[in-house]
């Protein structure tokens, strides 16, 4: 197979890239920088992340933020793992077309939509708006992305792992717990990282269903952003890019070192 | 082959009337919608036996070892495991175990942990579960490999650590779906030994599922040929091959020529088949009772015709005929002959000669001639 | 064993019901009632105290007004044309940059392959509002590329950028840039290039059996990125907001100030509802095209 890249593929595979990381490259650039004037170069310094970790509000912002996502993270991969074993394996029942309409709906519906009809039911049945109601408006959304990720891996799941279990004796529940469970962990543990980021990035269902006592960071970092630019937001900004870069990298590290383990292994094998 | 007419010594539970059967489907059915997969079917299986199910996919094979695995349960009629009914027995409660056709090895577990899963699931001391292991790690050559992971070792090896998985409880019956099948030939064939050796030393009864017939024929004391859903053959794979008891089995079996014609004349077991004018009748001695005029099928396996100038010796029948193919497979040489009547008849002749020194080449006139024991007549 | 069925089917099929679809038939019920000053800010609501009757006499009480007002007031019109507009070019623009980039990805060695595949996902990870946020610096007056555009010479003043529909489009791209590419990539991946080496060997030029066999047989993959480009882009709101300033009225902005600013729910919900129907179309296209190509890859 030809796998040369032309001068004209290089060419546009880098500027595509370009396209995507020289603006977070600036602002991680910029972030470091020691002038209050957020376009213009006065030296390396890290003055605003010291000014950053003092900003209460930034801090307080973040911790709820955390908050918020390991509960939905948890919470979706809990209902989204259930909503994919349905999904895979229920066969059929009574409610199923709606069942996956209802799992594939929010996968596509814009945000504003489905935060504003959210808030309308918390008010309808009397609900304080805050932590909760974020947990609850993330976690439906969530469900969709969490039960997509994990039926895909369901459905390349060979079933006789399972009967081979059951043959050899084990219960339906040690199947699960000793087979199934962390065969598909991978699929479970991507799950959960997907919903936990998308808590953690959402601004516009936590705009609708947020109470006075639960501003999460991105809610935070958006009203501070409509005012412009500044060099607290590229800190922050650098922090958040480097948290993912970091996460994604050594995710993808250890896929890669496996893989290869297991192509190494099986040279040796036959 | 000669133990085999020595019928004394020989392992047949089959024909002894008093022999109670380990596994007895009884009138059993099974439904997939409007689908039958399994209709009506009635079948002993002794202890000791490896019993092959043997037919073509979609025949109902698979369906009939997953009942008796558990994990399909039968629509109507019965299915008995030493002298028990188990129809109402879940999967993880049956003295039965099965090696899976993908071997279903758990791939987050080292080959001791896979070889122990049940052991552990039993409940099993842990002083006992690793002698137990051990064994099992001998008996199929794995010692080595315990600690591995299943993809870090080879296909065979894969394969050998399914079959230690399913032998570790100690099952009354082992199911076996295509064990070999993800082999290649050479591996496969030696695998079959090591299969019918394993079964012998540890005196379980193996059910195995395949499509492959010289498979089959190797490793199975008994095979049932099926075909949809209903057996069409029971019986020992000498009389399957030698005795089959129609065109179906004749031709699932092996290689084989299917010669139609009418009976002419009846004399005691022997008789005479006219197939086609201007050819002279076949003499045929069979145990199949026809009648004068029936339309039969003689099966006449390739390598029982002789190729030759003339025709051999001891022979009752002859056929003239021009040879219009020549398949060489190294070892043995087939013979397309084409007769007047347009008939092609296969011969098989083994090469004892090198290839530059062979006798009948294409277009030749040459004669085919068989005794009259050498083909069965058929009537369906 | 049913029983433990009938639970796994009801738990997530129950919190979606509750959470997704009662909500969804709220907008709908409140977009035909009235605004009023009060709170909740929309009559008639329904209680349960009042009874049959009381439901009766409510729903007796819902009224169309609220769509007769989005369609006499060519202010949401207008918003409704300029998204579908925004997203259609946006959807076009991404596919020309996102095309030639799958194209090279999937022509790299295996390794390559990999390191790029990575680059593309993660700034699907990193979040949406901090990479729009990093737009603003550069789109600006005082920006990145005004300075460098005054450094070269090319201009004496400023360019406004930022707060223009350019800005919106460049948003979009640079957002939904993964989403192009990442389908475009998997169809174009596994393509046979020795199709493309028949096609050359029977006589086309490379630009031609580029056009002729591997376009259409990527098809699959641009029909999945178009769609995963242009259904969230009609509804798009940080985008718009940030980067468009005034310049140009998406429909997910107006929503979001009618609800916001003007307190009018019935109304928002009412915009939310039209947006809902205009977007079945395109996602019942995508869904259809999705099950046909999985048919497809089953038959295989």
């Amino acid at each position: 197979m030809n796998t040369q890249m032309s001068w004209v593929n290089k060419l546009s595979v880098t500027l595509g890239f370009m396209f995507l990381y020289v603006p977070m490259v600036i602002v991680v650039i910029y972030s470091f920088n020691k002038s209050k004037l957020v376009t213009i170069w006065g030296g390396w310094s890290i003055k605003w992340y010291g000014e950053l970790a003092r900003n209460e509000a930034f801090l307080s912002s973040a911790i709820i933020s955390f908050k918020i996502a390991l509960v939905v993270a948890t919470l979706a991969v809990i209902l989204g793992a259930m909503a994919a074993f349905v999904l895979v394996r229920a066969g059929r029942f009574w409610g199923r077309t709606l069942f996956s309409a209802l799992i594939y709906a929010p996968l596509v519906m814009p945000p504003v939509i489905t935060g504003l009809s959210m808030l309308l039911l918390f008010i309808g049945v009397n609900l304080d708006r805050g932590m909760n109601t974020i947990i609850i408006a993330q976690t439906t959304l969530a469900i969709s992305f969490v039960a997509v990720v994990i039926a895909s891996r369901l459905l390349s799941y060979d079933q006789a792992l399972d009967e081979a279990a059951l043959d050899l004796g084990a219960t339906h529940f040690e199947t699960f717990r000793l087979v199934t469970l962390p065969i598909i962990a991978p699929a479970v543990i991507s799950g959960w990282l997907l919903a936990f980021s998308m808590s953690l990035d959402d601004l516009v269902i936590a705009s609708f269903t947020s109470g006075p006592n639960a501003t999460t960071l991105p809610l935070r970092l958006y009203s501070t952003v409509r005012s412009g630019v500044s060099p607290q937001i590229n800190a922050l900004s650098t922090i958040v890019i480097a948290i993912v870069s970091l996460g994604m990298l050594s995710a993808w590290l250890i896929t890669v070192r496996s893989h290869r383990r297991m192509q190494a292994n099986e040279g040796i094998a036959d | 082959m000669a133990l085999l007419n020595d019928t004394s010594t020989q392992f047949s539970p089959w024909t002894d009337r008093s022999a109670t059967p380990l596994i007895r489907f009884d009138g059993v059915t099974k439904r997939f919608g409007d689908f039958t997969a399994i209709d009506n079917l009635n079948l002993d299986i002794y202890p000791q036996e490896f019993f092959a199910l043997l037919g073509p996919s979609g025949c109902g094979k698979t369906t009939m070892m997953r009942m008796l695995a558990g994990f399909e349960t039968a629509t109507e009629g019965e299915i008995w495991l030493n002298g028990a009914q188990i129809g109402d027995v879940p999967p993880n409660k049956r003295p039965v175990n099965m090696m899976f056709q993908s071997y279903a090895l758990f791939p987050h577990l080292k080959v001791w942990d896979n070889i122990a899963f049940g052991l552990r699931r039993q409940g099993l001391p842990k002083n006992q579960i690793g002698p137990r292991v051990e064994e099992m790690l001998r008996l199929t050559r794995l010692e080595k490999f315990a600690s591995r992971r299943p993809d870090q070792i080879s296909g065979g090896q894969r394969q050998r650590v399914a079959l230690a998985r399913a032998l570790a409880k100690a099952p009354k019956l082992l199911l076996l779906d295509e064990p070999l099948a993800a082999l290649d030939k050479k591996l496969r064939q030696d695998t079959q030994f090591e299969l019918m050796d394993i079964q012998e030393r540890t005196g379980t009864t193996f059910v195995i599922v395949t499509h492959d017939q010289e498979e089959a024929m190797t490793v199975a004391s008994r095979i049932a040929v099926m075909d949809h859903g209903k057996l069409v053959q029971v019986d020992t794979p000498d009389r399957i091959y030698e005795a089959p008891l129609s065109t179906y089995v004749a031709d699932f079996i092996g290689d084989v020529n299917l010669v139609e014609g009418t009976v002419t004349a009846i004399d005691g077991e022997s008789c005479t088949v006219a197939f086609a004018e201007g050819q002279p009748a076949l003499n045929v001695i069979s145990e199949t009772r026809v009648e004068m005029g029936q339309r039969v099928f003689l099966a006449l396996r390739p390598e029982k015709v002789c190729v030759g100038a003339t025709a051999e010796k001891n022979t009752q029948n002859a056929l003239t005929g021009t040879v219009t193919d020549i398949a060489y497979t190294g070892n043995v040489s087939t013979f397309h002959v084409t007769l007047a009547s347009g008939h092609v008849i296969k011969a098989q002749a083994s090469n004892g000669r090198r290839l530059s020194r062979r006798t009948i080449n294409w277009n030749d006139r040459i004669v085919l001639s068989w005794t009259d024991t050498a083909g069965v007549l058929l009537k369906k | 064993m049913n029983k433990r069925r009938a639970i796994l089917i009801f738990i997530p099929f129950a919190w979606l019901l509750i959470f997704f679809a009662v909500p969804l038939f709220m907008a709908f019920k409140i977009s035909l009632s009235h605004s009023v000053t009060a709170i909740p800010p929309y009559a008639p609501t329904f209680g349960l105290s009042e009874g049959w009757a009381g439901f009766k006499d409510a729903l007796s009480r819902l009224t169309l007004d609220n769509y007769r007002f989005l369609i006499s007031d060519s202010l949401y019109l207008k918003a409704y044309l300029s998204s579908v507009g925004v997203a259609l070019k946006a959807t076009i623009l991404t596919l020309l940059v996102g095309y030639p980039m799958a194209y090279g990805m999937a022509r790299a060695t295996p390794q390559t392959r990999m390191v790029l595949l990575f680059l593309v996902i993660l700034p699907f990870w990193t979040s949406f509002l901090v990479r729009i946020y990093s737009w603003i610096g550069i789109l600006s007056n005082e920006g990145m590329l005004n300075q460098l555009f005054m450094f070269l010479g090319l201009t004496d003043g400023p360019i406004k950028m930022l707060n223009t529909p350019f800005a919106i489009y460049i948003g979009i791209i640079y957002a939904y840039l993964p989403f192009m590419v990442l389908p475009l990539y998997a169809t174009l991946e596994k393509m046979d290039l020795s199709l493309n080496e028949a096609a050359m060997d029977l006589g086309c030029s490379r630009p031609k059996a580029f056009w002729l066999v591997t376009v259409p047989l990527s098809l699959p993959g641009i029909v999945a990125g178009c769609f995963l480009v242009f259904i969230p882009a009609i509804g798009e709101f940080v985008i718009p907001t940030l980067l468009g300033g005034s310049s140009k009225l998406m429909i997910g902005k107006v929503l979001f100030e009618e609800f916001f600013s003007n307190r009018d729910w019935p109304l928002a919900a009412a915009v939310a509802v039209v947006l809902l129907l205009l977007l079945v179309v395109p996602i019942v296209l995508f869904q259809r095209s999705q099950e046909f190509e999985q048919n497809k890859e089953l038959q295989r």
